[in-house]
C-alpha cells in the first residue's frame, strides 16, 4: 500500500529525516514510537505530502509522490489523516466537518453526505452532537469527530499522528476504543503515539526511529519484550 | 457667546449641505466596495505563491501607504491626465483614489487575518484532498473574514473622514459645500460645525452597526 525508499528530508540544512526505507501492507497496522524530535511526525507528514520530501521515493497506492505528474490532491483522497490538536473547522457544525470533502471534492449529493457522515459519527458514538460546533464538546469527542471526518472520504488507509497526546489521561481511552475498532475492520493505518499499550495491542508491526532513522523495527510483543538494540532498550526502560 | 450666532439660519443651507453628503457617502461606499475588492486582491496576492503577484501586491501596498491621500488625490486628479491624455471627472478621481487607499490599507487587514488561522486548518483541509484554492474559500476565508470585521470597520471610518480631503480636487462633497457657504455668507461657526456634527453622525451610526455586528457574530 505505501512504500518508502531511501526517503531524506531537510528543513534548510537540518536533515530531518536521514534515509527510511519502509513497506506497509494493505490492513496492516504500523506504530511509530520513539523519543521527541526523532522524525516520527515528519515522516508521517511525507506519507501524504504535507511535508514535501528532499530526496527518496514514497509510493502511495502506486503514486509516486515525487512525480510531478501524481495528482497529490487525489492521493490525499485516499489517505485520511488525524492530527495531534485535532483541527476541526471551528465555524462548520459537528456534521459540516464531516461533509465538507465529500460534497466538495467527491461530488456526491446533500443528502448522500448527510447520511453517511451522521452513520459516521454513530459509529464514533457522537450521532447527538451532528448539530454541535467543535468547542462545545470535550477533547476526546472532538477527536472521535476528526477520525469520523477523515473516514467520510472513504479513505483506503489512515495516518495518525500523535491523536492522543492533547488529551486530557481520562480522555484517552475512548479515542483509543474507535482506533482500535477501526483496526479490527481491516483498515490499513500507520499510528505514531505515545501510546505503547495500544500499539502492543493493536499494531502489527512497531518501529523505533531516533535520530531521523528506522533504528528497529519488528513485532510488538517482541519489540517490547526483548528489543535488540540498545537504543530501543534505553528508550524503552526510560518509558515504561 | 453661543447665541451671537444664527444657528437657525443654518436651516437654509441643509439642502447644499444634503447635496455634500450624498457625495461624501457616495464616494465612500462606492470607494471602500471597490476598497475591498483591490484589499482581498493584494492581500491575498501578498501571500501567495507566486512570486510575481506576490511582488506586485507589495509594490501596490507600501506605494499607497506609504504616500499621503492628499498627495495621491493631487496626483490623481492632475498629474495622471496628463499621463493618460483622458481628463477625469473630479468625482471619478474621488473614487479612485478613496479605492486606491482604502485597498492598501484594506490588503494588510486581509494578508493579517489570514494569517492569523492555524496553520493546521489548511493542513486538515489539504489532508481531505481539497486544492488550496477550496480550503482557502471554504476554510480559511470563512474564519479569516470573521477576524476581520473590527479592522475593517476602523479602515472604514478612516476612510470616510479620508473623502474630506477631496475637496482640494473640487469634489462637492460636505467639506467643499461647507466652505462655500461660509465663504459667501460669513456663518463660518455655524456651517463647519453643522459639517462636523454631520461626519460624527455617519460614524457614529457606522460604529453602533459595527458593534451590533459583532456581537451577533460573537466576535
Amino acid at each position: 500500500m505505501i512504500t518508502v525508499k531511501d526517503l531524506h528530508k531537510k528543513f534548510g540544512d537540518n536533515e530531518v529525516l536521514k534515509g527510511i526505507d519502509c513497506e506497509i501492507e494493505p490492513s496492516e497496522v504500523v506504530c511509530v514510537i520513539g523519543p521527541s524530535g526523532s522524525g516520527k511526525s515528519t515522516f508521517l507528514r511525507c506519507l501524504n505530502m504535507l511535508e514535501p520530501i528532499t530526496s527518496g521515493e514514497v509510493i502511495v497506492d502506486g503514486n509516486n509522490l515525487n512525480d510531478s505528474k501524481t495528482d497529490i490532491n487525489m492521493v490525499r483522497t485516499e489517505v485520511g489523516m488525524v492530527f495531534q490538536q485535532f483541527n476541526l473547522f471551528p465555524h462548520k457544525k459537528v456534521i459540516e466537518n464531516l461533509m465538507l470533502a465529500p460534497q466538495k471534492v467527491r461530488k456526491i449529493t446533500d443528502k448522500e453526505a448527510r447520511e453517511r457522515c451522521l452513520k459516521l459519527l454513530e459509529k464514533v458514538g457522537l450521532a447527538d452532537k451532528a448539530e454541535q460546533y467543535p468547542q462545545q464538546l470535550s477533547g476526546g469527542q472532538q477527536q472521535r469527530v476528526a477520525i469520523a471526518r477523515a473516514l467520510a472520504m472513504e479513505p483506503k488507509m489512515m495516518l495518525f499522528d500523535e491523536p492522543t497526546s492533547a488529551l486530557d489521561p481520562e480522555l484517552v481511552g475512548e479515542v483509543l476504543e474507535v482506533m482500535k475498532q477501526l483496526a479490527n475492520e481491516g483498515m490499513t493505518m500507520f499510528v505514531v503515539t505515545h501510546e505503547m499499550g495500544f500499539a502492543r495491542e493493536v499494531g502489527d508491526r512497531v518501529l523505533f526511529m531516533d535520530e531521523g532513522m528506522i533504528v528497529e523495527e519488528g513485532d510488538p510483543e517482541q519489540m517490547f519484550t526483548d528489543p535488540q538494540s540498545d537504543r530501543t532498550k534505553e528508550f524503552l526502560n526510560k518509558i515504561l | 457667546m453661543i447665541g451671537r450666532f444664527n444657528w437657525a439660519g443654518v436651516i437654509d443651507f441643509l439642502p447644499q449641505l444634503f447635496t455634500g453628503l450624498y457625495y461624501t457617502l457616495l464616494i465612500s461606499v462606492v470607494g471602500l466596495v471597490i476598497g475591498f475588492i483591490l484589499g482581498g486582491f493584494f492581500g491575498l496576492g501578498r501571500i501567495a505563491q507566486n512570486r510575481a503577484l506576490r511582488s506586485i501586491s507589495i509594490v501596490f501596498i507600501e506605494t499607497l501607504r506609504g504616500t499621503p491621500v492628499l498627495v495621491q488625490a493631487i496626483w490623481i486628479y492632475y498629474a495622471l491626465p496628463l499621463i493618460i491624455q483622458f481628463e477625469l471627472g473630479s468625482v471619478t478621481a474621488g473614487i479612485t483614489v478613496i479605492s486606491l487607499n482604502s485597498g492598501a490599507y484594506i490588503a494588510e487587514i486581509v494578508r493579517g487575518a489570514v494569517q492569523s488561522i492555524d496553520k493546521g486548518q489548511m493542513e486538515a483541509g489539504r489532508s481531505l484532498g481539497l486544492n488550496h484554492g477550496q480550503a482557502m474559500r471554504y476554510i480559511i476565508w470563512p474564519q479569516a473574514f470573521k477576524r476581520m470585521i473590527p479592522p475593517l470597520g476602523n479602515q472604514f471610518i478612516i476612510s470616510i473622514k479620508d473623502t474630506s480631503l477631496l475637496s482640494v480636487i473640487l469634489v462637492p462633497e460636505l467639506i467643499f459645500q461647507g466652505r462655500l457657504i461660509a465663504a459667501n455668507h460669513f456663518n463660518a461657526v455655524e456651517i463647519y460645525t453643522t459639517v462636523a456634527v454631520f461626519y460624527l453622525a455617519i460614524t457614529l451610526s457606522l460604529s453602533f452597526v459595527l458593534q451590533r455586528t459583532e456581537r451577533r457574530l460573537d466576535i
